[in-house]
């Protein structure tokens, strides 16, 4: 058992280890990207509680709050395809397929920025 | 095998690690921005529909609603529509009465008690809204509201708008453009296009408080409420039904 | 040798009915797959008619899943001996209708990805709610029921865990009516009689399932049914099947009286079209006057005669749902008394409804989700009921 537990923290470790480094991570077209809510570092280990608490609130009691995916998309979708997602790519895509970690929030969730989403949708008209 | 356990495994740590470091930074940013007030029960939202101002045959506050929401506008059986005209002839007098239905936003709303996960909810406001990210897709909701209000949705979606996500496989309905209230605005779509279209048979405000137009209004005319018998008290008032 | 001959048989029968089983529960699995992939469209569901084909499915399984338990009811509760022998073969297959309902009820959701939500929030004033609780509830004090059969040292607690399924059972059932009896909204649900009537029909359509499950059994293994026990439960099956016709009487007779629910019922008893045929044809007359007749009449009554009239019983089962489930959905909702109403979303109007092969297909799935289990725990663990 002890042998075990010794095994799986060295495991642990080692896995943690390469996250953290960065080693091999996708090469992601991030949009404008930058400094906006938080570091990029921690964003990266935070963005998805982040985002499941502010959808929360902001479907609950109607505050729209900076970890807002709208704002996120705003800024994150690709300057060739304006979207997120599309190409292995692109910033919410690529990085998780990279990671092997399903979402769905694009399923009801505008992958596109405003404006284009807007002007997508005069066009189909 | 065990690897891949032991992946998951650090992830999940690693995950609840993050929830305790993020907690404290949001509740620092949501008190430092006050103007972000949550909704809140000192507010009702609500309507007044005047149907003797209600023309028959126009449909623009189904198009203003379609056009907000970004809802496709079909009108098959399995097609959302969140609003709808309702043409009614009195059996007896053959008066002819037109008016639009949409969720009624009750203060007791059947769908909220029969939802099992709590998807469906009333907001403190009053609004009712459907939660998607609980929504399992079991239509209770549905089979109990007695305006049949809501939509399922049946097909994959694409290009919903930013603000109005919605998608297969969950329930939905009128929001009273919500998006908008939480922007502070104070009017909804289908209310502003009837008003441009000068029938302005849709009143939308405040109804907790007494000196807005809608509740001046509800004092002064008579108004009814569809299905009052049900004892649901609906945020939606009817004039001249 | 010739044992030998005959355990190689019944081991490729085994085989054989078990590839059956997955086969139908693989042509379930690939119908939710096309269901989830392409949404509801390819159903015939749609915004009028929210529940379709699955839950007349689904609703048959879970109350036959209840009804099942009749035979171990009488056994280990009211202390019948032939009862008991079968109190085995009644619990296992509550559990199978079970499990073969909810995946059908699990399967149609729009996000059946999702369902693990329904564990993870709970809304306490859901119906549906306290049913996963209900449901799962059966499942553990079922499977304890069994243990105390099966296990010697155990047998002494098997009267206690009885009577546990027994008010438990009950109960579940009475949530299952509830489902529709807190519905204000449409004219076919929201009254209190629902729930006792979905009781009685538990009665019935368990015990026809499990008289037909029993019979094959026998049939499997060249045995003969004891005539007292037949007699004892033929007479028993016609005795619920005619409080059935009761209390549906009673539900229809009510609604007649009130005079905002004369259209509805003119609608479902007359001018509906396939739902007036499907209640007079398929529930009262082949459903239930022709068992009656089977078991009842004279010179009747032989176990063939019970056999069929068990299937005759669960086809109208399936009638009456077909007519309480879609047909209530079918006649508008009362929105506005008083006025011819048009519009857009279907008031006023009767709304259509053609079920698509998917999803009959997931409610087949269902069925071959229970067959599988019965047709497992049987060969695996002693289910066969043996009277001294």
């Amino acid at each position: 058992m002890k042998r075990l537990q010794a095994a799986l923290l060295a495991m642990s470790l080692l896995i943690s280890g390469t996250v953290l480094a960065d080693v091999s991570v996708p090469h992601l077209d991030i949009g404008k990207g930058g400094h906006c809510v938080n570091d990029p570092k921690y964003m990266k280990l935070n963005h998805g509680d982040l985002l499941k608490r502010q959808r929360t609130i902001t479907v609950h009691q109607g505050v729209i709050g900076r970890y807002s995916l709208i704002r996120c998309v705003n800024c994150h979708a690709s300057k060739v395809n304006h979207s997120v997602l599309g190409t292995n790519s692109n910033f919410c895509q690529g990085c998780h397929v990279y990671a092997a970690v399903k979402i769905d929030c694009f399923e009801c969730h505008s992958s596109r920025p405003e404006t284009v989403s807007e002007t997508l949708r005069e066009v189909a008209k | 095998m065990s690897g891949d356990l032991n992946r998951r495994e650090f992830l999940r740590s690693s995950a609840m690690l993050a929830g305790l470091a993020v907690a404290p930074g949001v509740l620092l940013y949501d008190l430092a921005h006050g103007k972000d007030q949550p909704a809140s029960s000192s507010v009702r939202w609500g309507m007044l529909i005047d149907t003797n101002q209600c023309e028959e045959g126009c449909d623009d506050c189904v198009k203003a609603c379609n056009k907000e929401n970004g809802l496709p506008g079909g009108t098959g059986p399995a097609d959302e529509q969140w609003i709808r005209k309702v043409e009614l002839k009195n059996i007896k007098t053959g008066k002819i009465t037109s008016l639009p239905m949409m969720c009624q936003h009750c203060a007791e709303p059947p769908c909220v008690d029969v939802c099992p996960t709590g998807a469906s909810f009333k907001r403190a406001d009053g609004i009712v809204l459907v939660d998607r990210h609980l929504c399992i897709g079991c239509r209770y909701c549905m089979m109990a509201c007695p305006y049949k209000a809501r939509s399922f949705v049946h097909e994959p979606l694409h290009d919903q708008k930013p603000e109005v996500p919605r998608g297969k496989g969950t329930v939905e309905s009128c929001t009273l453009c919500v998006q908008r209230i939480d922007r502070g605005e104070n009017t909804t779509a289908c209310a502003e296009a009837c008003s441009k279209a000068g029938h302005k048979a849709i009143l939308f405000g405040n109804l907790n408080d007494p000196d807005s137009e809608v509740s001046k209004r509800i004092r002064e005319v008579a108004s009814t409420r569809i299905r009052a018998d049900l004892g649901l008290d609906p945020g939606l008032h009817y004039e001249g039904l | 040798m010739d044992a030998l001959q005959k355990a190689r048989r019944e081991t490729r029968g085994f085989y054989l009915l078990t590839m059956l089983g997955a086969l139908i529960v693989a042509m379930g699995l690939a119908s939710a797959h096309y269901m989830e992939e392409h949404g509801h469209i390819v159903t015939g569901m749609n915004n009028q008619i929210v529940w379709g084909m699955p839950h007349v499915f689904a609703i048959f399984m879970i109350v036959s899943a209840s009804g099942v338990l009749n035979v171990a009811s009488i056994g280990s509760v009211f202390g019948q001996k032939p009862y008991k022998a079968r109190a085995p073969l009644s619990g296992l297959l509550s559990i199978a209708l079970l499990a073969g309902g909810l995946t059908v009820l699990m399967l149609d959701l729009g996000r059946p990805d999702r369902v693990i939500v329904a564990a993870t929030h709970y809304n306490p004033t859901s119906v549906f709610a306290w049913n996963v609780l209900l449901y799962s509830g059966l499942f553990a004090f079922v499977g304890i029921y069994l243990w105390t059969l099966m296990e010697k040292r155990m047998n002494a607690w098997s009267k206690p865990a009885g009577l546990v399924v027994f008010v438990w059972r009950i109960i579940l059932t009475t949530g299952t009516g509830m489902i529709f009896a807190f519905l204000v909204a449409r004219q076919a649900y929201g009254t209190a009689i629902l729930p006792p009537l979905f009781i009685v029909m538990s009665f019935a359509w368990g015990l026809a399932v499990f008289y037909i499950v029993q019979a094959a059994l026998y049939g499997w293994n060249g045995l003969e049914l004891d005539a007292a026990i037949l007699k004892r439960m033929k007479n028993l099956l016609g005795l619920f099947v005619a409080s059935v016709i009761y209390l549906v009487a009673a539900y229809h007779l009510t609604n007649l009286y009130f005079a905002k629910q004369a259209e509805f019922e003119k609608f479902i008893l007359l001018e509906g079209g396939i739902y007036p045929l499907l209640f007079w044809g398929g529930y009262f007359f082949l459903g239930s006057l022709v068992p009656l007749f089977l078991v009842y009449f004279p010179g009747m009554g032989a176990s063939r005669h019970v056999l069929f009239a068990s299937l005759l019983v669960v086809a109208g089962s399936f009638c009456l749902l077909y007519v309480f489930i879609i047909g209530g959905q079918a006649f508008p909702l009362s929105i506005f008394p008083g006025y011819e109403v048009m519009s857009t979303f279907g008031d006023g109007q009767i709304a259509n409804y053609t079920p698509s092969l998917p999803e009959i297909l997931l409610g087949i799935g269902g069925l071959g989700v229970a067959f599988l289990i019965t047709t497992v725990g049987v060969r695996a663990l002693n289910f066969l009921p043996k009277d001294e």
